[in-house]
């Protein structure tokens, strides 16, 4: 079997429309997790045990069940019970799920390094517990994990293929159809050039960032 | 135009510097533990309003522990605390003293102000940010207030060029006056001071020791310093405490405290700081 030039031209469009589902799911799975991420990061810290020991299980449990587990409970398995979305709205949900439970782990270590006597000197300006989150810890910490939540971001792009598995019409899904019609050689390799040219782009991205904000 | 119109009058010390009603503070048995170690056993002390009193004694005998009971960073385990006429660790419910909830400590630490060791400015605001934050967040001053405010007290600091500045880009000494500007904005009744220069560079103390000796002539703050600088300490005070394993082994009017001091404990504590 050989390389088809024809084919692989003619693949490159409906790839790019892939492209397309592939990158919205993983901005809009991204933005979630971030958001996710740190309500369980903020809760973990909370001072009631009960609500702290349950964030730690659920984050816990997701963390230690993969991703395409998930993905398939969320798509085959919710719509018994009522529960059901779009194969898209599946897909970013189950992302953003999973990602959040890294992430937050990524926040807790910055808020950590977030030295203790920046606490207290909200405590003695009485600073509301708002301000002391999103005015004084957050911006600091974020900034010190700037570059590994841009790790996330590329690792959470590289894991969108799963999204194949529930018919999301991303990428991979794409070249699968169209490597069933004439032959994988061609839209798997273009796919996968694709996500190569992708991911080093997210990485100048992220490291551009990454001097712009990150301290240290 | 009348020459005083067009050169507004820079705000004086005074002005920029809280005055008012000062509560004093009262300790009434205040025990406090961390773990199995009694930092303070069954402390009492008195501190009259506007009253300046340094704490000294050695590493560990539980003077910075007071001055952290007071910004409520700690919690007492016994006993209980009085800035003015209000328990400041407990609250009044129905005649009975509770321990206090998170509302009833917010209003009480409206009057006491606090300055660290380390400063403990915030890195990702300016200047101005970190000294208006308080005032527009916490005492709900409009901006403009707020940043007058600000720049009344920049100026008695002798930092008003600094303002738009960001902590990082500041010396240890700029850091800490601007810290001391931030604690003042909030217009506490009670100061907190603890070890405030021990972080400085040698050469970058005395200005700041000047500007808080400046302070304490000019207002009528409670104050309460811990310091291991006894020159400092005899300038400031109108009476020094000495402690030794969380109670006073010895009080009394600077004068008195550091040339004839009483007690054998109070004499060796003094030779050794005044040695190094």
């Amino acid at each position: 079997m050989s390389w088809n030039w024809t084919f692989a031209g003619d693949l490159i469009s409906p790839l790019l429309q892939g492209l397309r589902y592939t990158m919205a799911a993983t901005v809009l799975g991204y933005v979630l997790a971030l958001a996710l991420g740190l309500v369980w990061a903020i809760l973990r810290r909370s001072s009631n045990i009960v609500v702290r020991q349950t964030v730690r299980w659920i984050v816990e449990f997701i963390r230690s069940t993969p991703l395409l587990v998930q993905l398939v409970f969320f798509f085959y398995a919710l719509p018994q019970t009522g529960i059901q979305f779009s194969a898209f709205w599946t897909g970013v949900i189950g992302l953003g799920v999973h990602y959040s439970t890294y992430i937050s782990e990524v926040y807790r270590a910055g808020i950590e390094n977030v030295p203790r006597g920046q606490w207290e000197a909200c405590t003695a300006l009485n600073l509301p517990r708002s301000r002391v989150w999103f005015g004084v810890v957050l911006p600091q910490a974020i900034r010190q994990v700037i570059p590994t939540l841009g790790n996330y971001l590329i690792a959470l792009f590289k894991d969108s293929p799963l999204l194949l598995v529930i018919t999301v019409p991303e990428m991979m899904y794409v070249a699968y159809t169209e490597g069933g019609k004439s032959g994988f050689l061609e839209p798997f390799t273009i796919a996968a050039i694709i996500f190569v040219i992708v991911s080093v782009l997210s990485s100048v991205l992220t490291r551009r960032l990454e001097a712009r904000y990150a301290t240290v | 135009m009348p020459p005083s119109e067009a050169t507004p009058e820079a705000p004086t010390p005074e002005a920029a510097l809280p005055h008012g009603d000062t509560p004093g503070i009262r300790f009434d048995k205040v025990v406090k533990r961390f773990g199995s170690n009694v930092v303070l056993r069954e402390l009492d002390f008195t501190v009259a309003p506007g009253e300046r009193v340094t704490l000294i004694g050695p590493s560990g005998s539980g003077k910075t522990t007071i001055l952290r009971l007071l910004m409520t960073l700690e919690k007492v385990d016994g006993g209980t605390i009085h800035v003015g006429d209000a328990p400041l660790s407990h609250m009044d419910r129905g005649g009975k003293l509770v321990p206090a909830n998170e509302k009833h400590l917010h209003e009480m630490r409206k009057q006491v102000g606090m300055v660290f060791q380390q400063f403990n400015l915030f890195p990702n605001m300016n200047v101005l940010r970190n000294l208006i934050e308080g005032p527009v967040r916490v005492l709900g001053l409009p901006k403009d207030e707020a940043v007058e405010r600000a720049r009344g007290l920049l100026d008695m600091v002798g930092l008003s060029d600094k303002i738009d500045a960001h902590p990082s880009q500041l010396s240890g000494g700029q850091q800490q006056r601007v810290a001391i500007a931030r604690a003042l904005a909030m217009q506490p009744k009670v100061l907190l001071l603890d070890e405030v220069t021990s972080a400085l560079d040698p050469e970058l103390v005395v200005g700041v020791q000047d500007l808080l000796r400046d302070i304490a002539r000019e207002s009528d703050l409670t104050l309460l310093c811990v310091t291991h600088e006894m020159h400092f300490a005899k300038d400031i005070s109108d009476r020094v405490l000495m402690f030794d394993q969380g109670q006073i082994v010895e009080e009394g009017p600077p004068d008195q405290m550091f040339e004839s001091p009483t007690e054998q404990r109070t004499r060796d504590f003094l030779q050794a700081v005044l040695a190094t």
